[in-house]
């Protein structure tokens, strides 16, 4: 529905009637445009370049996303979230999903009624201090000033950890990551703690990143992934199989390089259900065909997104580890594309 | 306006509603009713429905449900088992903490500044205005910024107050200025400290009633007691007395460096010194202003003629000028306060945990309970705007000039 | 004394001679404003200790800032332990500061434009000595102003203007009978254009695209600040009138719900309500809708400003003397031609100085919006810039910009509003 800003007042108004909620695949379509939160800044995951463009990890999935539903990886509409605003955009419909490195727990599953789709990132809570304060153990810590971001389980977490191990700590909340870079690196906390994958990507900006360590200790489970509302499964599935198809090309080799040439058809029976060229999978999740090529596309698949936005070879630097694939030891397991 | 003559009855039409004015205030007020029913009821029945169709609820269990998170400045017992309730009370008392501070500081630089613009010294004149124009059209957002900033980037860390030879040193080796706050010494309350407390406050008593006194001799009889000097000496004296005989029962306890952290004494933390600073000059600007316009307001003749009957600059000042200036000046004063008050919610900028960052901030985002959570912030907000008015009412009719 | 023998009479009197240099010119200033008591004395070395102190610490910072770098560490490099300010910063991001980081950059003119086309509709409205001939421009403005900014299907702006001009035409026509007729009438006529007019045009939105489409979420920086700032007091104008009529009407139940629309929204603080457009609105439109966040909080802060205004102009209203509500009676003027032509044109009048000052209020508020995740001014510099990792670590150059540009802003329209206060000031001559 396009709606300019004066028609939008209108509705307001209750002038014109609102539209009957279909479903949001359907909104998406119709729409032309996939509104995607994000998170308002995290180097390596979703952040703009210095031309508005945005880039990252989670920026990847929904490009994903959009390419498999509408064939143009381009047509999403990024929305910034802080850590407040993100459920209610995703509850009140303003985004159609959010893939800002939201953690799947419990109660925002059930309670706050949202659908996880999977886990794109495997992380946990960590710890960075600077070398010279010679820390080598989490449980050294007793007393310590820690900065954190507020409004995410890290919080809690990090509560819980220092209540179970009985030694002290001063919280200083935060709202930015870009706030808690300059309250660390200006000594006004001893630890910086949130994801290992954040922690890793707020060293790599650093002037100086080896002046400064990531504790052994990983306090929590935090699996990443995308969400979006309960009670919209044929969207839900969208996400979900899309977020798989990227995991299964890794799983099966289809890269970005050969998937032209695998598209046109191999001997593995998987891969031409997964391209498109056998079976009917992409018209019973109400998609083109070529749905899963088209979201490959864009940059790939898992591990080569992984590669470009977070890999070792960018500045950020994070090993596979949990997040390799299970064949490698990992925990990436995508259900079967059958 | 009233009708000359009474319509003729039983001629009634629907036109007599809007035209017959006896019946068209009716008449509005039954449809600006029927509109606002109307839209209330539209609002809730997309409330309702939207929440149904998310599967949500309104509902406050959460308050009671552990909170599961630290704050860093508390003037209760807190910790992370302590309920949302006690969270959201931890913060309500951080905020009128911030403000109570704020507006006693505030006042003071605004009155200092805004007599000092009146001053006939050009430079002090011309600085005061300075401060006050700069501060009045910069957002106070920016300003609780800048001053985290400086506090931050500026101070040292306690690392500096380390090692052999540290580049830092606490003043007079009792209060530590870092950036995370500064540690002051602590009181600690020894057996016997109570009748400390008791002898000053009587003392305070006892130095308003000989100021009364004093003034009641200077009125009734004429005679002029000196005011300073025996005041302090009644205030000072006995609780020294008392303070050595009962063996010293009130010690210090100062700040020392120990781990990471200055340990021991009170710890003001740099977000609280931030948000009260910042408050303070940006409101004292507008306090300055206020004053200004209310000593303006006073006739010159006012003061040309307690200059007459011999007063001198300084009781021309008190006596005269000040009185009937209060009287202007109070009214926006107080509502420079609610302006504090309300303006305290920024501190979710820099981290300090007032009600809207705990409430409004970190349960909301913990819980996911938004719609509560926003209501139960702007209904603290209210009370407490609505008491300072129903304060400042009573007061303006305190003061209103008595028209005979 | 008729004793003339005196060698010299004077024939004329003495030139006056000049006073003496202790008691002229700067010398003389100096002593009455600078040195005239020991406490002034005293003061007068505090002050320039104090002005020293600023100057020394800022200018050296200032004058070997750094312009033509393109990191952080490249400007310290440049700066080579030298105290300078790494203003590069605001050479190379100077556009998002400006603009956001998503407003198309080939379309930074546009923005631009209406900047200059708002002086230009704006001097009528505050200068009254204008022809009033260019309160058309300012008329046809928003519509401009809006095609310029958002772009897309020009038919937008153009069925808007069509439906307020026929709106307005039926009213000239209605009024003279009855002014609820007029008013009611011009409303419904808008309204009945709008929707034949939606009707024929949302088939055909992509016709009459001159100007390539700008989602508001893409604007950002002061330019958001500045339409936030106008768009809301400009809106919020009407309100207040509105809710101030209200409040002094007699009516019981109006008075009531004005009373207690009023006090509730003064009661808040704006950052609840920027809470309540970003977390709660969308819960009260009607499902399946959604709004986008730009009209949330222009909603919003409308109606904060509004009951501000509302009080500001009670206060002129209740400065009118009774004698004119009576003399608008007496005429056998109703309701609205009294308020119409005789006591809001003077109330006013009265209360355009703090109409000016609740603008620059809400002006300096617009930039709490950053807190509720739009990239406004501070927003962006809090978010997208200091995150950027070749500029880790500036902050004085970011926020001195941003505290000049509220402060010029802010600074020319409290002396406009002085200068307004003083035209204004009819009545003690």
């Amino acid at each position: 529905m396009k709606k300019s800003v004066l028609f939008g007042a209108l509705t307001v108004a209750g002038l014109t009637a609102g539209v009957a909620a279909a479903g949001t695949l359907d909104d998406v379509k119709a729409r032309g445009k996939l509104n995607c939160g994000v998170t308002t800044g995290l180097v390596g995951f979703a952040a703009p370049d210095a031309n508005g463009e945005w880039k990252g990890f989670d920026v990847a999935v929904c490009r994903a996303v959009a390419a498999a539903v509408l064939g143009d990886a381009t047509a999403v509409e990024f929305v910034p979230t802080t850590g407040k605003t993100r459920f209610t955009a995703l509850a009140s419909g303003e985004i159609d999903m959010l893939a800002r490195n939201t953690t799947w727990t419990f109660s925002r599953d059930v309670d706050l009624k949202f659908t996880f789709v999977g886990v794109n990132y495997y992380d946990g809570q960590g710890f960075m201090v600077p070398k010279a304060l010679g820390v080598s153990s989490a449980k050294d810590l007793d007393g310590a000033t820690v900065c954190i971001q507020t409004g995410t389980t890290t919080e809690l977490n990090l509560a819980d950890f220092f209540r179970s191990n009985n030694i002290s700590y001063e919280p200083v909340p935060i709202e930015t990551n870009a706030e808690a870079q300059q309250q660390y690196l200006s000594e006004a906390c001893d630890v910086y703690t949130t994801d290992a994958s954040g922690l890793a990507s707020t060293r790599a900006t650093f002037e100086a990143p080896d002046d400064h360590m990531l504790l052994p200790e990983i306090i929590s489970k935090e699996p990443l992934g995308p969400l979006v509302r309960h009670g919209d499964n044929e969207w839900g599935d969208v996400v979900r199989w899309t977020l798989n198809a990227l995991i299964t090309a890794e799983e099966l080799g289809v890269t970005s390089a050969n998937m032209a040439e695998m598209g046109a058809g191999t001997n593995n029976p998987e891969i031409n259900r997964l391209l498109g060229t056998e079976g009917t999978l992409g018209e019973m999740l109400g998609l083109n065909a070529d749905w899963a090529m088209q979201a490959l596309s864009v940059a790939g698949n898992y591990g080569e997104i992984f590669e470009q936005n977070i890999g070792e070879s960018t500045p950020i630097g994070l090993a596979r580890g949990l997040n390799a694939q299970w064949t490698d030891g990992g925990l990436l397991y995508s259900p079967p594309f059958r | 306006m009233s009708t000359l003559t009474d319509p003729p009855k039983g001629s009634f039409r629907l036109s007599t509603l809007v035209n017959d004015t006896r019946y068209r205030s009716y008449t509005f007020q039954f449809i600006a009713l029927i509109v606002l029913v109307g839209v209330i009821a539209y609002l809730m029945s997309n409330l309702f429905s939207n929440l149904a169709a998310a599967g949500l609820n309104i509902s406050y269990q959460f308050l009671g449900s552990p909170a599961g998170y630290d704050i860093n400045q508390t003037l209760i017992e807190y910790n992370s088992q302590s309920t949302n309730r006690r969270a959201a009370l931890v913060g309500i008392l951080n905020t009128l903490l911030v403000a109570f501070l704020a507006c006693i500081t505030a006042t003071i630089l605004g009155v200092i500044a805004g007599i000092l613009r009146l001053s006939n010294n050009w430079l002090v004149a011309k600085l005061m205005a300075f401060y006050v124009e700069i501060f009045r059209n910069i957002p106070v957002l920016i300003w609780i910024i800048i001053i985290f900033t400086i506090m931050i980037a500026v101070l040292p860390g306690p690392k500096a107050f380390r090692g052999d030879m540290p580049s830092a040193s606490m003043v007079l080796d009792a209060v530590a200025f870092t950036n995370r706050g500064v540690y002051i010494p602590a009181p600690i309350w020894g057996a016997g400290s109570l009748i400390v407390v008791a002898v000053f406050i009587f003392s305070i008593i006892g130095c308003f009633a000989y100021r009364r006194y004093a003034t009641n001799l200077l009125y009734d009889k004429g005679r002029l007691l000196p005011m300073g000097w025996p005041s302090a000496v009644i205030l000072i004296i006995p609780v020294i007395l008392t303070f050595f005989f009962m063996g010293k029962p009130i010690g210090l306890d100062y700040p020392a460096l120990k781990g990471f952290n200055f340990s021991g004494g009170v710890k003001v933390g740099g977000p609280l010194i931030a948000l009260w600073f910042a408050l303070s000059i940006y409101t004292g600007a507008f306090i300055a202003e206020n004053v200004r316009a209310g000593i303006q307001a006073i006739s010159k003749g006012q003061s040309e003629a307690a200059g007459a009957l011999g007063l001198r600059q300084g009781r021309i000042m008190k006596l005269v000028i000040m009185p009937q200036a209060l009287r202007v000046i109070i009214p926006p004063l107080i509502s420079q306060y609610l302006n504090i008050t309300k303006n305290s919610s920024l501190a979710i900028a820099v981290g300090y945990a007032d009600v809207t960052a705990t409430l409004g901030g970190i349960t909301l985002n913990q819980t996911g309970r938004a719609i509560e959570c926003v209501l139960l912030l702007m209904l603290f907000y209210l009370t407490i705007s609505l008491s300072i008015s129903a304060i400042m009412n009573v007061y303006n009719n305190s003061v209103k000039l008595k028209e005979r | 004394m008729s004793d003339t023998s005196a060698a010299f009479v004077r024939t004329e009197p003495v030139p006056p001679s000049p006073p003496p240099s202790s008691a002229m010119g700067p010398v003389k200033w100096a002593k009455d404003n600078l040195f005239s008591t020991p406490f002034y004395i005293f003061l007068t070395f505090f002050a320039t200790y104090v002005i020293y102190l600023i100057l020394s610490n800022t200018l050296p910072w200032m004058l070997k800032g750094v312009w033509t770098t393109s990191s952080l560490a490249e400007c310290r490099e440049v700066l080579d332990g030298v105290s300078g300010g790494c203003f590069s910063i605001l050479t190379e991001r100077w556009n998002q500061l400006l603009f956001g980081f998503k407003y198309p950059a080939d379309q930074y003119w546009r923005p631009a434009l209406t900047f200059l086309f708002f002086f230009a509709a704006a001097a009528p409205v505050l200068f009254f000595k204008m022809p009033r001939k260019f309160l058309m421009f300012t008329g046809i403005f928003p519509f401009v102003a809006y095609y310029l900014i958002w772009g897309g299907s020009i038919w937008t702006p153009i069925l808007v203007l069509v439906g307020l001009v026929f709106g307005y035409w039926v009213y000239r026509l209605l009024v003279s009978k009855s002014f609820a007729a007029g008013f009611f009438g011009g409303i419904v006529t808008a309204i009945i254009i709008w929707a034949v007019g939606d009707s024929l045009i949302s088939d055909k939105a992509n016709v009459g695209v001159f100007l390539q489409a700008v989602p508001s979420r893409d604007l950002g920086g002061f330019m958001l600040n500045m339409m936030l700032g106008v768009v809301c007091v400009s809106l919020s104008v009407p309100l207040g009138i509105a809710l101030a009529l209200g409040r002094q009407s007699n009516m019981p139940l109006i008075k009531w719900i004005c009373v207690v629309f009023i006090e509730f929204i003064r009661g808040v603080p704006l950052i609840t309500l920027l809470f309540v457009a970003s977390v709660m609105l969308a819960y009260f439109f009607p499902p399946g809708t959604t709004t986008d966040l730009f009209l949330r909080v222009v909603i919003m802060i409308t109606v904060f400003s509004g009951a501000y205004i509302a009080e500001v102009i009670r206060g002129g209203l209740a400065a009118l003397p009774s004698g004119q509500y009576e003399a608008a009676d007496s005429l056998g003027l109703d309701y609205a031609q009294a308020m119409r032509l005789i006591i809001l044109p003077q109330a006013l009048k009265i209360s355009i100085p703090g109409i000016v000052n609740v603008a620059v209020g809400l002006f300096k508020d617009t930039t709490l919006v950053s807190v509720i995740s739009m990239f406004d001014l501070i927003g962006m510099i809090r978010g997208p810039i200091l995150a950027a990792t070749e500029w880790n670590g500036v902050y004085w150059e970011l926020l001195g910009f941003a505290a000049i540009l509220f402060f010029v802003v802010c600074y020319g329209i409290s002396q406009y509003s002085q200068w307004l206060e003083r035209q204004l000031a009819t009545d003690h001559q």
